[in-house]
C-alpha cells in the first residue's frame, strides 16, 4: 500500500472546537460589573446634572425640566470672576509646579545615585498625612508676623507682589498668592512622578553623545533632555491643571472672600444655598472648559496616544 | 570666587533640593506642633512645649470615630475598586471588543474631570433618586473614582507580560485554573498591589466628593474641614504626624528588606 493511498488526516477544524458560548462571554462578564458601575455612577450622574441645569422650581415646590438654558448665561454673567480667576490660578500653580518640580525630578532622574529611593520616598510621603492637614499648615507658615512674611518683607518682595497685586497690606495669608502657593504645593507630587517617570527612561549615552558633539549643558538640555521628558510635561500639567482647577479647599483655608473659586460657588449653591440649576450649570461649564483646554492642550502637543 | 563656581555647577541640586524642602515644610510643621499647647481654639501659633495631646489622641469628640469611619470606607472602596478595576483591566488587554475606544474613555474620564464636577453630579443623581446620603453613597463615590485608577496600574501591569509565559503553563499541562492562579496571577501581583495601594489612599484622603455625597455622615477628612472653622484640636496634627511616621517607617522598612534580598542574592 502506497503512501498516497493513506486515508486523509482528520481536517484540523474538527480539533481546535469552536469556543463554546459561555467562553465567548467570558471578557463580557469580566467587563460588565466595572464599566456598569461607571455608567451608573459616572456618566449617568451627568445627564442627571445636563437635566438639574435646565430645571426651574424652587426647592418647597420641586424643580421641572424646562429647558430655561438662561441658567447658564445667568450663571455666567455672576460668577465669570471666579471662573477668570480658576482659570488663572491653576494654571499659575501649575507653571510654579512645573518649574520647581522639574529641577527635582531631574535630581532624582539624573544626580541623586544610591539616594534615588530615599528622595523619591520624600517626594511621596507627604502624601502619608492628610491634604487637609497639611494645608492648615501653611497657615501658620504664612501667619502675620511669621518668619516667612518678616523675610520677604525686609527684602521688599511685598512690596513687589503688593504692586503686582497677589499680596496686600503686607500680609500673605488671605490674598491670591497664598492660594496658589498652596494648591502649587498639594499638586507638587501630581507634576514631579510623571517628570520624573519619562527622565529615568532617558539614555544617559544621549547626554554623553550631545557633549561629546560639544553641546554645551544648556543645548543639551534644550535639544535632548527637553524634548524627550515631554510626555511627562504634558501628562504632569495636565494631573496638576485639572485638579486645581477644580478646587475649593486651598481658596477656603488660605484665601479670602476675594480669592473665592469657581469650586466653592458651586459647593455652596449646591450644599448651602440648594439652587441646585445654577449650581449643575457652573460644573457643567467647569467640565466643558476643563475638557476643551485639554483637548487642545493634548493636540497640540502631540502626544494623542497618551489617552 | 569658589563658592559661586560651586553653586553654579550645582544649580539643579540646589533647586531640586529646595522644592524638596518646600514639600516637607508643612509636616515638619504639623509635627512640631503636635506637641504644642495653643493658647484658644486654633492651634496657628506656637505657645508651649507639651505631651497632653500624645497622651490623649482620641480626646476631642469625634475625632477618632470619624477616623476609624474613614479607614472602614477605605478598605472597603479599595477592595471593591481592586476586583472591580482588575477584571476589567484583564478584559481590556487580553479581548477585543466592539466599542473599545467608548469603554477606554469611560475609564479615562473620570480621571480628567475635576472632582466637584462629578460630586456635583453624583449628587444630582443620589437627590433624583431619594437615596439617603451616609456611609453607602460615600462608599459607591468612592469605588467610583477609585476604579479608573486600578484599571490603568493593572492594565500597565498585564500589557508588559510575556505571553509565552502563560503558553509554556498551558503546554506543561495546566488547566485555565490552574495557570491563572498559579501564573497569571502572580505576575500580575505588583500592578494589582500598586492599583490597591492608590485606591486606598485616594479614597482616605479625598475631601471633596465626600463632603458632597456624605450628608451628615463625618469623615477624617471632613473633620478637619469643620475643625478649620470651629477650632483646630493638637489631636489633629498628633494623628497626621503619626499617620505620617507609620507609612514611612513600613516604606524605608520595605526598601531595607529588598536591598538585604538583594545583595543576598547577589552573594
Amino acid at each position: 500500500m502506497s503512501v498516497t493511498d493513506a486515508p486523509p488526516a482528520p481536517p484540523v477544524k474538527a480539533v481546535i472546537r469552536k469556543p463554546s458560548t459561555r467562553r465567548r462571554l467570558v471578557p463580557y462578564w469580566l467587563l460588565l460589573p466595572g464599566i456598569l458601575w461607571l455608567l451608573v455612577f459616572f456618566a449617568l450622574p451627568m445627564v442627571y446634572q445636563a437635566s438639574t441645569s435646565v430645571q426651574t422650581g424652587s426647592l418647597e415646590k420641586g424643580f421641572e425640566v424646562t429647558w430655561h438654558f438662561r441658567t447658564y448665561w445667568d450663571a455666567l454673567a455672576d460668577y465669570y470672576p471666579q471662573f477668570v480667576r480658576s482659570l488663572l490660578y491653576a494654571g499659575t500653580a501649575t507653571l510654579l509646579c512645573l518649574l520647581l518640580g522639574y529641577p527635582l525630578a531631574y535630581l532624582i532622574a539624573f544626580k541623586a545615585g544610591r539616594w534615588r529611593n530615599l528622595v523619591l520616598v520624600l517626594v511621596v510621603a507627604p502624601f502619608f498625612t492628610s491634604f487637609l492637614i497639611r494645608t492648615l499648615a501653611w497657615k501658620t507658615i504664612l501667619a502675620d508676623g511669621g518668619a516667612v512674611v518678616d523675610v520677604l518683607h525686609t527684602l521688599h518682595v511685598l512690596d513687589v507682589t503688593a504692586w503686582l497685586g497677589w499680596t496686600e497690606n503686607n500680609r500673605v495669608l488671605a490674598t491670591p498668592m497664598a492660594v496658589v502657593c498652596g494648591l502649587t504645593y498639594n499638586f507638587l507630587p501630581f507634576m514631579i512622578l510623571p517628570l520624573y517617570t519619562s527622565l529615568e527612561r532617558i539614555d544617559g549615552r544621549l547626554h554623553e553623545a550631545a557633549g561629546d558633539l560639544y553641546a554645551t549643558p544648556a543645548t543639551t538640555f534644550r535639544k535632548v533632555t527637553l524634548p524627550l521628558s515631554m510626555p511627562g510635561v504634558v501628562s504632569g500639567t495636565l494631573l496638576t491643571f485639572i485638579p486645581a482647577s477644580g478646587d475649593y479647599v486651598n481658596a477656603e483655608l488660605l484665601g479670602s472672600t476675594d480669592t473665592k473659586m469657581v469650586g466653592s460657588v458651586i459647593q455652596s449653591q449646591f450644599l448651602r444655598v440648594l439652587d441646585y440649576p445654577t449650581a449643575a450649570a457652573l460644573s457643567f461649564i467647569l467640565m466643558a472648559v476643563v475638557l476643551l483646554l485639554v483637548t487642545v492642550y493634548i493636540r497640540r502637543s502631540g502626544t494623542e496616544d497618551l489617552v | 570666587m569658589p563658592v559661586l563656581r560651586l553653586l553654579r555647577r550645582n544649580l539643579v541640586v540646589i533647586a531640586g533640593l529646595l522644592t524638596l524642602a518646600y514639600m516637607i515644610l508643612p509636616n515638619v510643621v504639623v509635627m512640631v506642633f503636635s506637641f504644642n499647647r495653643p493658647e484658644g481654639r486654633f492651634n496657628y501659633a506656637w505657645q508651649e512645649f507639651s505631651l497632653d495631646a500624645w497622651k490623649d489622641p482620641c480626646g476631642v469628640a469625634d475625632l477618632c470615630g470619624s477616623l476609624s469611619l474613614s479607614l472602614r470606607i477605605a478598605v472597603w472602596a479599595t477592595v471593591g475598586a481592586t476586583v472591580l478595576g482588575t477584571m476589567t483591566a484583564f478584559a481590556l488587554v487580553r479581548y477585543r471588543f466592539r466599542a473599545r475606544g467608548a469603554i477606554n474613555s469611560l475609564i479615562f474620564l473620570p480621571m480628567a474631570m475635576p472632582e466637584v464636577v462629578m460630586a456635583a453630579s453624583l449628587l444630582t443623581l443620589f437627590l433624583n433618586m431619594g437615596a439617603e446620603l451616609g456611609f453607602w453613597t460615600v462608599l459607591i463615590a468612592h469605588i467610583m473614582f477609585c476604579l479608573s485608577f486600578v484599571v490603568t496600574a493593572v492594565k500597565a501591569r498585564v500589557m508588559s507580560m510575556d505571553p509565552r509565559l502563560e503558553e509554556a503553563a498551558r503546554d506543561l499541562y495546566a488547566g485555565p485554573v490552574q495557570t491563572f492562579v498559579r501564573v497569571t496571577l502572580p505576575i500580575a501581583a505588583p500592578g494589582i498591589a500598586a492599583g490597591a495601594l492608590l485606591a486606598f489612599a485616594l479614597s482616605f484622603d479625598d475631601f471633596i466628593i465626600t463632603n458632597f455625597n456624605a450628608g451628615s455622615t463625618v469623615t477624617f477628612p471632613m473633620f478637619v474641614w469643620g475643625s478649620a472653622q470651629r477650632g483646630t484640636p493638637v489631636q489633629i496634627n498628633v494623628i497626621g504626624t503619626a499617620m505620617f511616621v507609620i507609612a514611612v517607617a513600613v516604606v524605608l522598612a520595605g526598601q531595607f528588606i529588598a536591598n538585604r534580598r538583594k545583595s543576598n542574592a547577589g552573594k
